[in-house]
């Protein structure tokens, strides 16, 4: 069964990258005992995929990552063994139980949203809070984009999705695209919005906060229906055991262990062989000495 | 409890490489009231800290510092050569990962030193922490900068940066050291009184209170305290019960891929095999085994408490743990149902280990490691390596015959006594194990094709407290010509296509051995090429010789003198003064014998008299057995750890 997990990631762990953070729940599960399945190769690793990857110096109140388990107690008990297994930085807010048909994490993101903020001195010089509404009213916003062999011109104005001020907290809010084919990054938004205004920004001008990621629901053709990932989700209220899975799971073990058992038995029969050879061999050493004397 | 607060600024963090080295608040990391301790401790690995936090003694340390209510034990380590350019650049000091407060508001500073390369670290992080590299410069405003590990041997090379060197294995002593200091304190004594209390501690070593006369050759005529009531000699601390002391059991989880990602089991402290080029070998003994059960034990503890997904035991020479096969069996058995793999080092080939091996392990992606050490069975005795071309072949051909394709060897150039015959033994062995290989697999069966065999060698690099503490170290150049030579003998072997030759640095491997053997007048040259803008030695891309011959020359010091001269038998060494349980006289009886080829047995199997047997315990108590095998190999994941001293 495929379990969602919806994290924060905040404080000091936001230098912490990706890849890393994989590494982190690799980790976690163990010491949280969560029983999560394992590919049924030579050398096997948990079942895990996770939503939109967060780049580093990012906060996040929406995170998401599927597990597959072979069994689960229950949502409760799940988020509290988690966040005993965590760091401070690192929490886990919601655990669900996703439908047999839902598509995988990584596949099914389908738009993030941001809250930006400029740091203290590195603002744009230009009415940056008045002049958004402009901006996101532009037909077209055209960036361009350096892959490894050209360069690219993209228009990011289909994958805006909100973009608004907020002159009280000084903070823009957006909800972009984040789908693996079309993901469009909160400072690409910026620094298109700084460049429509003939600006630059300073380096590291900003902070970025995720605050959420999102599935579509929306049938094809339809108007966009954007929703909390773990919306697609159900709480888990009594333990349930995934019989499939550990009918796998039991298989696999037990092909591992035959292939382990035959290679042990040529092993243990050529070993066998090899001692002859070399009692042999000793023989022809020990005949070679007493013909020399 | 978390640290909100970073040393460094976002802006520094989101431009340097790997920004989590410095960030702390790492699982199973302690973070303490520092209001509510008395004494702050950081201890520092001097490198990266991928390669600091992989090391098992340190762990061991700040467990025990941790342990005790009134001290707070934080980590520091290196920082890499993009962050060190920002720090110099901004002013910003030198931080403990834990709190991300300031080095110089502790007040002790402990260095682990593993290796000799690591010096101009050293004074990387003095300096980055603003403490004086002298030691004698510093006030009552800096921390007690205290050495330990295996370099400290010989601590005279890097005497002028410390306060204090701890000399021997760590769990000892510390908790006196550290209540002495607190009375100090209280007293309002002072860093030097408190120093020279420190130094009538057992195991301690102040070297401001020793002085050293040379003779007109460059040799130490004296070395004598300077004051009265200080020790002449200083014996190495052991801990005789390693069943019952502390151990981690809730390791520091790094973010970041580490070198040893894994949980490290230490089964046991020292090596009874005697190789005579080997240092860790003399250092560690006697050697003491861990209680299995303990062992166990510890090892689900851990597992639990990290997550870690692989499981390594470290020691010298793990076959020789008697307990062995009951501890493998335990683990395979737990780890099989939590998908944990077994990583096992220093392993002699066997039935039994290669049957282990093919148990926890797809052998068609492992390999197989010998270290024979040296080409030819003459240097082989030389060096006390007990271990026969027959045995190496044996086991090769058990491997192969289980389906293993590749071996990578190991051997030194460069050890007393070589001749080019010893070096060409170096290719005919590789060359038979090849052989081996064709002869004992049908071509039908050849997985993979061909064998793959990896033949390294390292240059020797004579060390204190060993059997050739006496020898001459050859020269770069001579080094680079035996590299050549080998080469060369290697292209011409039948089977050269399936041998893979790689050598070691030689710039390093010598200035290794000035250091390794280095007396007090070092610490100027190092401290020079320190202040040519050198650290980060032990890595090839920042290691610069040029340096090195130019701070030795401005010095009026030669290698020559240092490596490149046999020594005599009655010469005063820099090290002298230290006792590390093993006499002088029985390193040169070994000597001797070496020069003779004349090996000596092990430990298991008659005790040679080393002067070990005075700690009263460990194997020299034990009943002696007859043990004819000693075929060294060393398993998948690389050479062993050396012991938990010091720090």
């Amino acid at each position: 069964m495929k379990v969602r997990v919806k994290f924060r990631k905040f404080g000091p762990i936001r230098f912490i990258g990706h890849l890393d953070v994989m590494r982190f729940f690799q980790k976690c599960i163990r010491r949280a005992e969560i029983d999560v399945a394992y590919t049924t190769g030579f050398s096997p690793h948990q079942i895990m995929t996770f939503a939109a990857p967060l780049g580093v110096g990012l906060t996040s109140d929406g995170e998401y990552m599927d597990i597959e388990c072979n069994s689960v107690t229950d949502s409760r008990d799940m988020i509290e063994r988690f966040n005993r297994a965590s760091v401070p930085g690192i929490e886990i807010v919601s655990v669900v139980l996703l439908p047999d048909h839902a598509g995988n994490a990584m596949a099914s993101v389908a738009a993030a949203s941001y809250t930006v903020r400029f740091r203290e001195g590195r603002e744009p010089t230009f009415d940056y809070m008045g002049k958004l509404d402009a901006f996101y009213a532009l037909p077209q916003i055209l960036i361009t984009r350096e892959t490894k062999k050209n360069t690219l011109t993209v228009d990011i104005r289909p994958g805006i999705y909100e973009l608004t001020a907020d002159r009280e907290s000084g903070a823009v809010h957006m909800t972009v695209d984040a789908s693996s084919g079309g993901n469009i990054k909160p400072g690409q938004v910026l620094e298109a919005y700084a460049a429509w205004q003939g600006e630059k920004l300073a380096e590291n001008a900003y902070t970025v906060h995720r605050r959420d990621t999102y599935v579509n629901l929306a049938a094809a053709g339809e108007p966009m229906r954007l929703a909390p990932m773990d919306a697609v989700g159900s709480l888990i209220t009594r333990p349930m055991v995934d019989e499939e899975r550990i009918e796998i799971a039991r298989q696999a073990r037990i092909r591992k262990e035959e292939t382990m058992a035959e290679n042990r038995r040529i092993r243990q029969e050529t070993m066998a062989a090899a001692e002859t050879l070399r009692q042999e061999w000793m023989r022809g050493k020990e005949d070679e000495q007493s013909n020399r004397a | 409890m978390t640290t909100e607060k970073l040393a460094l600024s976002d802006d520094i963090l989101m431009k340097i490489e790997k920004p989590a080295r410095y960030i702390g608040n790492e699982v199973n990391a302690v973070v303490k009231d520092k209001s509510r301790v008395e004494v702050r401790f950081a201890m520092c690995f001097p490198d990266v800290y991928e390669i600091g936090m992989s090391h098992l003694g340190i762990q061991i340390l700040y467990d025990m510092f941790n342990s005790w209510e009134d001290v707070w034990c934080e980590r520091v380590y290196s920082p890499w050569v993009d962050l060190d350019a920002i720090m110099r650049q901004q002013n910003i000091p030198l931080f403990c990962l834990e709190s991300q407060e300031p080095v110089k508001e502790m007040d002790f500073l402990g260095i682990t030193i593993q290796y000799e390369m690591c010096y101009t670290n050293i004074l990387q992080v003095l300096d980055l922490s603003g403490i004086p590299l002298s030691a004698v410069m510093r006030g009552e405003d800096c921390p007690i900068v205290i050495g330990g590990g295996p370099c400290v041997y010989n601590p005279e090379p890097i005497a002028d940066f410390f306060d204090l060197f701890y000399i021997g294995e760590g769990e000892t002593r510390y908790r006196e050291l550290l209540d002495l200091y607190k009375a100090c304190k209280k007293e309002g004594c002072g860093r030097v009184e408190f120093l020279r209390r420190a130094a009538r501690l057992p195991g301690m070593y102040v070297p401001r209170f020793y002085h050293a006369e040379y003779n007109e050759d460059g040799t130490i005529k004296s070395f004598e305290p300077t004051e009265e009531g200080i020790p002449r000699t200083v014996l190495k601390e052991v801990e005789m019960q390693v069943s019952d002391t502390y151990y981690p059991m809730k390791p520091v989880v790094p973010y970041i891929k580490v070198t040893q990602d894994r949980v490290v089991l230490e089964i046991q402290r020292g090596c009874i095999r005697g190789c005579r080029f080997c240092q860790a070998g003399q250092l560690y003994r006697p050697v003491r085994e861990r209680d299995v059960d303990q062992l166990k034990k510890y090892a689900l503890e851990m597992l639990k408490s990290t997550g870690h997904e692989e499981i390594s035991l470290s020691s010298l020479s793990s076959s020789d743990y008697s307990r062995l096969p009951e501890l493998i069996d335990f683990l395979i058995d737990k780890c099989r149902e939590k998908n944990i793999n077994i990583s096992l080092p220093s392993l002699r080939i066997d039935a039994f280990s290669l049957d282990v091996m093919s148990k926890i392990q797809d052998i068609r992606k492992s390999s197989l490691t010998f270290a024979p050490e040296a080409g030819s069975q003459r240097l082989r005795d030389v060096i006390n390596k007990g271990l026969t071309r027959e045995d190496i072949l044996r086991g090769c051909a058990l491997a192969f015959r289980g389906g293993w394709t590749r071996v990578k060897l190991y051997f030194m150039l460069g050890l007393p006594t070589e001749t080019e015959e010893d070096m060409r033994g170096i290719a005919e062995l590789s060359n038979e194990i090849a052989a081996t290989f064709y002869e004992e697999v049908p071509k039908a069966a050849r997985t993979n094709g061909k064998v793959q065999i990896v033949t390294s060698t390292s240059f020797f690099v004579p060390k204190p407290f060993t059997p050739f503490q006496w020898a001459a170290q050859c020269t770069k150049e001579e080094f680079i010509e035996k590299a050549y030579f080998t080469r060369k003998c290697i292209s011409e072997q039948l089977n050269q296509k399936s041998i893979k030759y790689n050598y070691h640095e030689a710039d390093t491997s010598v200035w290794e051995g000035v250091l390794a053997r280095g007396d007090r007048r070092l610490s100027q040259v190092i401290s020079g090429v320190y202040k040519k803008g050198c650290f980060y030695d032990a890595w090839s891309e920042y290691f610069r010789n040029d340096a090195w011959e130019e701070s030795m020359a401005e010095c009026g010091l030669t290698t020559e003198f240092y490596s490149h001269r046999e020594r005599e038998l009655d010469e005063i060494f820099p090290w002298d003064f230290i006792d590390c349980g093993v006499t002088k006289d029985f390193l040169k009886r070994e000597w001797l014998k070496a020069r003779e080829g004349q090996i000596s047995e092990n430990c298991k199997v008659r005790c040679q008299g080393c002067g070990a047997a005075r700690f009263g315990g460990g194997i020299c108590v034990e009943p002696r057995v007859d043990d004819g095998n000693s075929c060294d190999m060393v398993g998948e994941g690389g050479m062993a750890e050396t012991g938990e001293d010091g720090l």
